[in-house]
């Protein structure tokens, strides 16, 4: 089995071509609890899945980032801090909702969810049959961001957690620094009569780097895709500082001294060239990597996940007391036998989910 | 090291070439004397001497990260560059340092001097007394291969904005071989004159490929010669002794020691540009025979034998010990004309010919002829020209001919290093061969970065086997690849050699079938090989 795994490519193998026989060792190796079959993470004893990515007809959802929520299926169960952002991307679907750590019974499981720290409402969800407990991590990270309830461990048998930072150079900058770092970077740039254009994912990350911004550097703008999201976070009762959404009516010379907020994509695109003069920066886990900043050619690169880095990853498996471990999306391979030789019970789970992507213009516009 | 951690910071971070010269003037403004002079020397490919393997480097940076090797190499892998992942996954520092730039690189002389365990200790220290920028130059400066995207004109810009010299004068006295240990900030930046070492060459004068012949106005204002396949030169005769420069400012006398008689064939004070060709019966042979005697520090007597070399003359830049790269080209080209007629019988010299010509379509025709004389195109330069330092657009023209293309598979697919670090850049192409495929050639370049990233995705999608870093991906996406040449190798499977294969497109509109087979290879190399 482990031959069979390591061949697998990082969390991202192509159904028609991934070897049939890790599929079965992944299964026969956890029939109990949890499964990982082509539609998503499924629960034989209470008959639904966890962040699928086909249509299903229950699904519980961790988050609202779109390779975790997706449209189509039947119903969905989600936090009520989810709930909001996921009506507002995929529309009108049946959502339940419920709060951190109150129990749902599903079938023959006990259903419950609790503090992931990756956006405001995310989840871990825990899973228990027979007094067996598994937790499905979803996206997560370790530090508290200021704005998402922080990750709370969930004591379990078996965890199946995401590593996409699951290689040791990945270590991020404490908060306050980073605050001083972005900061520093516009008011130099405002100083300088340099427009700052900073792009980042438009749910969780945006709201969380508002809330670090200081505004009495200047004026906030954001792209439509940002705002949209603001509105509905705002809604749920988060204060945001004040923000100018940038419409095709904005002119740039009526904002001297402005940050933007700006998705990924729109960063080197024609909509950043109204601003004139500026500074282009991203905030993402890549930016540890001088390659990876280089090639996106931007004047600067903010160390900043919602994900957890590697000492992230490996306090909260350790946290969680669990002894088998399923490693989703990220560097699988590589994490997985890491965690082997940890001495943990390690595999590798099979998914579509994308984590935080950065070559990929789809990946990044999460 | 913290001003130098700084400046490379700034200059690494932004994307506009007026930020960077601007950092690197206030630099060459406010640092220690002895700080800019290695940040000169650094900056154009002269670093202090490697004193300790990659290898003990990686062991002792796991075992302080606490890591097994093979997950060092993972992310080694990753990364794509040795000294970022050490300073990646090194613990954060215990204690802090203000040692400027030029003891660290002293202190990085004196380990070379102490056993094994003592640079271990002396190296271990460093890591633990700097922040991770710092630490990713210190240890790029062990590691030697310290690349950083600034170009020598960057420098030279710089150092004309905060000296005040004229660039190309600047330029000048950058060149040649010396080093922060032979030179002062003074000797080499301050003094007036350029020409104080005799070794030292001129900057290189470097065309740009030709878009249109429109524009050039009239026939009558240009020479045009061949463009010669070889390596280009600049052959120094002063004070008696002989100095060979390659264009990468590579010191190649000791390499082609049949040009050592030049010192007595022509007369003292003379600087010559030309071409390393090797030549025999009055033709120059194929870029592969002077590829054997590149990277040979000494040359075995059979080589000598086989693939003699001469020096193909373009231009004179030095006469009589006068800097005369002002003139106009048809009088430097006067001057270089008697010298080489003047040379004694057998001399390894050669006046590159000026090609007769009375309007442009004559010189499509000689142009057309290149393969067969084994030039790769043509040069024109405007007959008023002066000699220029570095690329410049309007006097100087290179016309090369089309390369050889051929539709290929994309097979195996690899991760680059450095800013293509995590990408699938490094590809292995076949041609068909019945229902099997053949690989014959690597090619890393041509795509844009989008369309590397796109095939990325796809790589990490669709890969049918790992051979270590090596991805093995389902044949079916096909490439024009674009080579100047091929040769037999009885090393590759194909039995040939590609010289310089990169893609020129991406053939989405070609389906697999369509793509070339071994026998179009073969037939390919009778006709050009």
């Amino acid at each position: 089995m482990i031959s069979a795994l390591r061949r697998g490519s990082p969390g991202r193998t192509h159904r028609a071509l991934r070897d049939p026989a890790a599929d079965h060792a992944i299964i026969t190796a956890m029939t109990d609890i949890l499964t990982f079959t082509d539609r998503g993470i499924y629960c034989p004893a209470g008959d639904f899945y966890i962040d699928p990515w086909r249509p299903v007809d229950r699904a519980l959802i961790t988050h609202a980032h779109s390779d975790h929520a997706r449209p189509g299926m039947g119903s969905y169960l989600a936090t009520d801090g989810t709930a909001p952002v996921m009506k507002h991307r995929l529309g009108n679907i049946r959502v339940d909702t419920v709060t951190y750590g109150s129990e749902t019974q599903i079938g023959d499981a006990r259903v419950s969810f609790h503090p992931a720290g990756h956006v405001p409402g995310s989840a871990q969800i825990r899973v228990e049959v027979k007094g067996q407990v598994w937790v499905v991590s979803g996206d997560y990270k370790t530090v508290a961001d200021g704005l998402s309830t922080p990750f709370a461990p969930v004591k379990c048998h078996a965890f199946i957690t995401e590593c996409t930072f699951g290689l040791p150079v990945f270590s991020w900058t404490p908060q306050a620094i980073l605050t001083g770092q972005i900061n520093d970077w516009w008011a130099a740039n405002a100083a300088a009569g340099r427009t700052s254009i900073l792009g980042t994912y438009a749910l969780g990350k945006a709201q969380r780097l508002l809330r670090l911004l200081n505004p009495d550097i200047g004026p906030i703008l954001t792209h439509a895709a940002i705002e949209n999201t603001n509105e509905v976070i705002r809604n749920q009762g988060v204060t945001l500082p004040q923000t100018i959404r940038v419409t095709a009516e904005t002119n740039a010379k009526n904002h001297p001294g402005a940050l933007v907020l700006a998705t990924p994509s729109a960063v080197d695109s024609t909509w950043a060239r109204r601003f004139g003069p500026a500074s282009t920066a991203f905030a993402s886990g890549w930016m540890a990597l001088r390659g990876v900043r280089r090639r996106r050619a931007a004047d600067r690169g903010f160390i900043v996940s919602d994900h957890a880095d590697w000492d992230g990853l490996n306090m909260a498996i350790k946290a969680t007391g669990a002894t088998k471990i399923f490693a989703t999306h990220g560097y699988t391979a590589t994490f997985r036998r890491w965690l082997c030789e940890q001495g943990y019970d390690a595999h590798v789970g099979s998914t579509d989910y994308q984590g935080e992507g950065f070559d990929n213009p789809k990946e990044i516009e999460e | 090291m913290k001003d130098f951690a700084a400046l490379f910071a700034h200059i690494d971070e932004s994307t506009k070439t007026t930020v960077k010269i601007a950092a690197l003037a206030d630099y060459f403004g406010t640092a220690p004397l002895d700080d800019r002079l290695w940040t000169i020397a650094l900056f154009t490919g002269r670093r202090p001497k490697r004193t300790i393997t990659a290898t003990r480097l990686r062991e002792w940076a796991a075992e302080v990260a606490n890591l097994p090797d093979w997950l060092f190499a993972e992310s080694y892998s990753i990364v794509g560059d040795l000294a970022e992942t050490i300073a990646l996954v090194l613990p954060p520092p215990t204690q802090t340092t203000e040692i400027p730039l030029s003891h660290w690189i002293n202190y990085i002389k004196y380990l070379s001097t102490l056993d094994d365990a003592a640079r271990k200790t002396g190296i271990l220290q460093a890591w633990d007394s700097l922040p991770t920028t710092q630490r990713f130059l210190f240890t790029k400066l062990l590691t030697g291969g310290f690349r950083i995207g600034v170009s020598a004109k960057l420098i030279t810009r710089a150092l004309a904005q905060s000296t005040g010299q004229p660039e190309p004068r600047l330029a000048h006295k950058l060149m040649g071989n010396w080093t922060p240990d032979t030179a002062t900030w003074d000797s080499l930046i301050v003094a007036d004159d350029p020409t104080a070492d005799l070794s030292r060459p001129y900057p290189f004068y470097l065309a740009y490929q030709l878009d249109s012949l429109d524009d050039l106005g009239q026939p009558d204002d240009w020479n045009a010669e061949r463009k010669w396949d070889g390596i280009r030169g600049q052959l120094i005769i002063r004070g008696g002794e002989q100095h060979l420069w390659s264009r990468g400012e590579d010191l190649m006398t000791d390499r082609f020691p049949e040009l050592a008689r030049l010192r007595d064939d022509l007369p003292d004070g003379t600087v010559i540009d030309g071409e390393i060709l090797a030549y025999k019966d009055e033709k120059p042979l194929s870029f592969n025979a002077l590829q054997k005697r590149i990277g040979r520090k000494t040359v075995p007597g059979k080589l000598l034998v086989d693939a003699p070399a001469i020096l193909m003359a373009y231009d004179i830049l030095e006469h009589d010990g006068q800097d005369i790269r002002a003139l106009p080209f048809t009088d430097r080209r006067k001057l270089l004309k008697t010298l080489t007629d003047q040379s004694p019988e057998g001399a390894p010299l050669r006046l590159s010919a000026s090609l007769a010509f009375a309007n442009w379509d004559d010189l499509r025709n000689a142009r057309a002829q290149s393969r067969a004389v084994g030039a790769e195109g043509l040069m024109l330069k405007r007959r008023k020209s002066p000699y220029l330092a570095g690329r410049k657009r309007g006097d100087w023209w290179k016309w090369k001919i089309d390369p050889l293309t051929i539709d290929a598979v994309l097979i195996y697919a690899q991760a680059g290093h450095g800013r293509r670090a995590n990408l699938f850049t490094d590809y292995t192409f076949a041609v068909r061969d019945g229902e099997n495929f053949v690989p014959f050639t690597k090619a890393y370049s041509g795509l844009t970065d989008a369309e590397f990233r796109e095939i990325t995705a796809w790589v990490r999608k669709n890969t049918l086997q790992r051979f270590g870093p090596v991805r093995q991906v389902p044949p079916v996406h096909v490439f024009e690849i674009a080579f100047e040449g091929l040769q037999p190798s009885p090393r590759h499977k194909s039995g040939v050699a590609l010289r310089f294969p990169r893609m020129l497109r991406w053939r989405r509109d070609k389906p697999v079938h369509e793509a070339n087979t071994l026998a179009d290879l073969q037939e390919m190399l009778a006709t050009f090989g």
